[in-house]
């Protein structure tokens, strides 16, 4: 059995680059049994690693008098609630908050920073060096560090309690910029050189030829953007205090403190706070994942 | 500076008919210098004004008394003063500490553990490295709450498990040392399959033969790891402690809120929630910002300790 599957997923097209010859003939010799034990390990730390999003999600249909019933199949579910969640408080509006803030942050994000990163990356012009490394700098600043002056310029600049508040300051991130950066540095500049020649601009250069080529790299920021706003707490906290502007995560945070031991509600409107980046996870799996490799190779 | 733009001056007689269709008075090399401030600015305008000013604002603030909305008073060193003197500061930097010094070091062991089985071809192993990626998608307020539920002395499927297996329940949240681990542990739990992602992609970088050589000549698993992985991993290994570390410091501010709200007997209030409390929960804008940048000062401290024990991650040993 185990030589079996191991022969088809030594045939399956990878996608590592390395040659498989070799790999081959040494996975051949390993004893069955480490395999074995491999795969046994493997399986036990998924399952720890799975079990509290599962617990979560089977305990948020279990009604109230059985949720703390430490039963993982339910005995009786209901919906009852996800009703209760959305007519106790605005949750979609908190739902709709979290969507257009989040996706109105990607957008913008994506659109500044490729700007950005086509300048670093291709245009010559006087300090472009110090630039970068300013911008790189910004890295090492974490936004809980610095995050009461920026509610004090937040303040200043009349954002408290807005969408703008919750959107602009979260636009601006140098990691955005530097992956974008190092992607654009290992484009052809042929096709861009031979536009330039032809008497195109730089922006009809960038918007035409660069940010079409851009395209994987994009998404897979786009839905890292997404994820990462739709879980930010600290800063709309910060910035919000108006119900009509509660983003999801406050959301379920204050609900959580009004019904401290009503469990069956509070998982079910964690759940559906979750729900999203579950689906965002397993449609974009492949972008979420090249993006942190990405990251982590530099 | 110049320099930078020096090699365009040969290239600009080259493209004359393109220049004489533009406006005139701007040579191609100062239209691109232009363009290039068009790009850069929205981009170098906000992380000015929304990481830049801040940060110095964060240094500027901490010598000043602010007292509620807007007015400052001067007072020189007198937050730092009252930093010294504040045995709550002080407790929440040991917490901090220790912290950092049990979570980083897990982290990277569970990580790069997970990273080295979910590189093996095993049946399966897409769906083993999807589920141990998992957590990491689940916002931390998500995530508090469902440990909170876990977690609970009564009702919670932890002490239940425990007590099913024959030992008494233990308080997880009511005890400050107990709280603070599993603060760790609920960390480890989401930011475990992140860095195995990344040390995966490191592994995957390391050329096959170099095992296969080994082999040849005789080496076992742990010499391999030893001899190969090890030093040729150093580039990932100090990206992530790296990470680790900066974001162990300055992170964690939304679990600690929603899983312990930095109790029991203050054991979870990481410096972090405390400065956090003590600007938007008394007001303290200066006093927390005299705290806040003393933070960075030792995350920077931190960050050279950490460059300096890996030697920026290079491959090399010398030079």
């Amino acid at each position: 059995m185990a030589s079996d599957t191991h022969a088809v997923t030594a045939r399956r097209p990878h996608t590592e680059r390395r040659p498989h010859t070799e790999r081959r003939s040494r996975t051949g010799r390993r004893p069955r049994t480490g395999r074995a034990g491999l795969t046994a390990l493997a399986v036990v730390l998924s399952a720890v690693s799975v079990f509290p999003v599962l617990w979560m999600v089977v305990s948020a249909f279990k009604t109230r008098s059985t949720v703390t019933d430490g039963k993982l199949i339910p005995t009786e579910i209901t919906v009852q609630n996800f009703v209760y969640v959305f007519t106790e408080v605005p949750f979609a509006r908190y739902l709709w908050n979290s969507f257009f803030t989040s996706a109105v942050i990607t957008v913008a994000a994506l659109l500044f920073h490729s700007m950005a990163a086509y300048a670093l990356a291709r245009l010559r012009f006087p300090g472009r060096e110090k630039i970068f490394m300013a911008i790189f700098a910004t890295l090492l600043v974490t936004a809980p560090v610095v995050l009461i002056p920026l509610f004090l310029v937040a303040r200043e600049l009349h954002l408290l309690n807005s969408y703008a508040g919750l959107i602009i300051p979260a636009i601006f991130n140098a990691f955005g910029i530097f992956l974008l950066r190092q992607f654009y540095l290992g484009l052809p500049k042929e096709l861009e050189e031979a536009a330039i020649i032809d008497g195109c601009g730089h922006w009809r250069v960038y918007w035409n030829i660069v940010l079409p080529m851009s395209r994987p790299i994009l998404s897979a920021l786009a839905v890292f953007f997404f994820l990462a706003n739709w879980n930010a707490f600290v800063w709309p906290l910060v910035v919000t205090n108006d119900e009509a502007l509660t983003v999801v995560q406050l959301g379920i945070a204050s609900f959580q403190t009004q019904y401290s031991s009503n469990w069956n509600y509070i998982l079910a409107a964690a759940t559906v706070a979750a729900l999203p980046m579950l689906a965002l996870f397993f449609t974009f799996q492949r972008q979420i994942v090249e993006s942190i490799k990405t990251s982590g190779l530099k | 500076m110049s320099s930078v733009a020096a090699p365009d001056r040969t290239a600009t007689p080259a493209s004359e008919s393109v220049r004489r269709s533009r406006p005139p008075g701007l040579s191609r090399k100062h239209r691109e210098w232009v363009a290039a401030g068009l790009f850069l600015a929205p981009d170098v305008i906000g992380l000015l004004l929304f990481v830049g000013i801040p940060m110095v604002l964060s240094v500027a603030m901490s010598f000043f008394q602010v007292s509620g909305f807007g007015s400052y008073e001067w007072v020189g060193l007198g937050n730092y003063e009252r930093m010294m003197n504040d045995p709550l500061f002080w407790s929440s930097m040991r917490i901090t500490g220790l912290y950092v010094v049990v979570l980083v070091p897990v982290l990277f062991c569970v990580s790069l553990g997970l990273g080295l089985l979910v590189k093996q071809k095993l049946p399966g192993m897409g769906a083993y490295r999807t589920m141990l990626f998992l957590p990491y998608v689940i916002s931390l307020v998500v995530v508090g709450l469902l440990w909170k539920f876990m977690l609970d002395d009564q009702v919670g499927v932890v002490n239940r498990a425990m007590r099913a297996a024959g030992f008494d329940g233990r308080s997880w949240l009511g005890s400050p040392s107990l709280a603070l681990g599993c603060v760790i542990a609920v960390m480890v739990w989401v930011m475990m399959g992140y860095y195995m992602i990344i040390f995966l992609a490191g592994l995957q970088e390391i050329p096959n033969e170099y095992y296969e050589a080994a082999r040849l000549d005789g080496a076992g698993p742990w010499t391999a790891f030893r001899t190969i992985t090890w030093p040729l991993l150093r580039p990932t290994s100090f990206f992530v402690v790296l990470m680790a570390t900066v974001a162990a410091i300055t992170g964690g501010l939304d679990l600690v809120f929603v899983l312990t709200n930095g109790g029991p007997a203050n054991g979870t209030a990481l410096a972090i929630f405390y400065i956090y409390q003590q600007a938007f929960g008394f007001g303290e804008y200066g006093y927390a910002a005299a705290m806040g940048s003393f933070l960075v000062l030792i995350m920077v401290i931190c960050s050279a300790v950490v460059f300096k024990l890996t030697r920026g991650g290079r491959f090399d040993d010398g030079e």
